[in-house]
């Protein structure tokens, strides 16, 4: 979808999440205790396009589908995909380049 | 060319080793009695016929007859030597490849054991006689997926406590990787199918599984969402898993830290949660005895717990996958037995702390 396309590049790491989805608010605290800085879409604060990116989001194989994260406009995945990406030292690598004074 | 010293020579039947002390005696023809036949009427008249030949065929050659016969024998001795070897080394191929066949089905025997009892356990061929009911804490529920899954973590923790036995057991004697790898591969597994087991479960009703009503009481003291805390666990194993090189050290150690960096992240997930939800069941007036207008967006937050669980239990499952990739696999079978005595131990804290006698106060 394009939205979701466009978005992903414009912003380093983006997650696309929900105001009231608590394991969305957990992913970003992951990211902020990492120090990076992501940027964050709640789909429900887009009435018009929201849906159709949450729709979108779900045939572009993301498993939550909410959050879904991206870097460098590239869709990592959800929930899972990331705990298992930091677990195993991929994460941090990965945010690097987008946050010069990362621990 | 007499070669009488002891040589160890196959026989053809067996592919078994023979001490050929007085085996190695060579005719003058150069036969060998062992691996030929005796020479047919055909090749002895040939042979005296060769004898009696004038030797002169304008041939560099030796000036003799007898020289020549001697040259004609010498090959016809190492065309047999050259035979004998090959058929030894054929032989030592043979023997090599059945060793190896035992081995491999020996390996297969103990896999095939360890999937007949998980199939048995799993078709509730084994009665929970025996189970602890203090184990099984707080149980009194018509919920049939929770009464379910009360009887299957019962049996769980039953076939627990059978491999740790078997993981001590192993490791006490001189078993190689290969067969360790299997109780390895099986204690893995039956890890994954707890939290299988568990993702089901939450959804017939999250908060007894949240809760901890399953667990005994000391276990439900150390809970985390629902199981055990992959940091803690690994700090309570670095001790057992010795000695580790520098490399693996710096693994486990890194492990750690991401480890309570998700499970931080989870934490303050939970939270929200649990403040949204007390919102919720909080909402609309209180004290007017109509409760749960809102019931609909309250099941909506039960469901958000049961995806916080599912989370929890792929945080351990990654940690337990990550500790095997670190470890070797002595160092992993170790790792799983004092992960199991741990837990155990907790186990066994609580049926001694609930069966003591209690002081007149």
């Amino acid at each position: 979808m394009e939205k979701v396309v466009k978005l992903a590049s414009e912003n380093g790491i983006l997650i696309f999440s929900k105001s009231t989805c608590c394991l969305c608010y957990a992913v970003q605290m992951l990211f902020k205790e990492l120090g990076a800085n992501p940027s964050i879409y709640e789909i429900d604060h887009d009435p018009a396009e929201g849906k159709d990116i949450e729709k979108a989001l779900m045939r572009m194989g993301c498993s939550g589908p909410l959050p879904a994260v991206f870097v460098s406009g590239k869709l990592v995945g959800s929930t899972n995909e990331v705990m298992s990406l930091h677990l195993s030292g991929s994460l941090i690598p990965l945010l690097k380049p987008y946050q010069p004074n990362m621990s | 060319m007499n070669s009488t010293s002891a040589r160890f020579v196959p026989s053809k039947r067996m592919g078994i080793c023979e001490p050929m002390h007085q085996m190695a005696m060579w005719d003058f023809k150069g036969n060998n009695f062992l691996e030929t036949s005796p020479p047919s009427m055909f090749e002895i008249e040939t042979n005296l016929d060769n004898l009696s030949e004038d030797t002169s065929h304008g041939t560099v050659g030796p000036s003799s007859k007898y020289d020549q016969e001697a040259s004609k024998s010498d090959d016809k001795v190492r065309r047999r030597l050259a035979q004998n070897r090959e058929a030894a080394r054929k032989s030592r191929l043979r023997k090599k490849a059945y060793v190896q066949q035992l081995e491999s089905s020996k390996l297969r025997l103990i896999q095939l054991e360890q999937e007949l009892h998980r199939t048995r356990l799993q078709q509730g061929q084994y009665v929970g006689g025996g189970i602890d009911t203090s184990q099984l804490g707080y149980s009194e529920t018509t919920n049939p997926g929770i009464a379910t899954f009360e009887m299957e973590y019962g049996q769980w923790v039953e076939e627990q406590n059978r491999q740790i036995s078997e993981l001590r057991s192993a490791l006490n004697s001189d078993m190689g990787d290969m067969e360790l790898h299997i109780f390895v591969d099986c204690g893995m597994r039956h890890y994954s199918d707890l939290f299988t087991m568990k993702a089901t479960a939450a959804k017939a009703d999250v908060f007894h599984i949240i809760s901890g009503m399953w667990k005994t009481s000391a276990e439900r003291f150390f809970l985390w969402i629902a199981g055990f805390r992959p940091s803690e666990l690994l700090k309570i194993l670095m001790p057992n898993l010795e000695p580790l090189t520098e490399q693996q050290r710096l693994d486990v150690s890194n492990l750690r830290q991401s480890c309570q960096q998700a499970e931080d992240a989870l934490s303050q997930g939970m939270e929200k949660l649990h403040y949204i939800l007390a919102e919720t069941i909080a909402e609309g007036q209180l004290g007017e005895g109509n409760y749960l207008h809102q019931i609909g967006s309250t099941i909506d937050k039960f469901e958000a717990l049961a995806r916080f669980v599912v989370q929890a239990d792929h945080l351990r499952q990654e940690t337990l996958q990550q500790i095997y990739r670190i470890l070797s696999t002595r160092q992993a079978a170790q790792g799983l037995l004092a992960m199991g005595e741990y837990l155990q131990r907790l186990r066994t804290l609580s049926s001694c702390w609930s069966s003591r006698p209690t002081e007149q106060t």
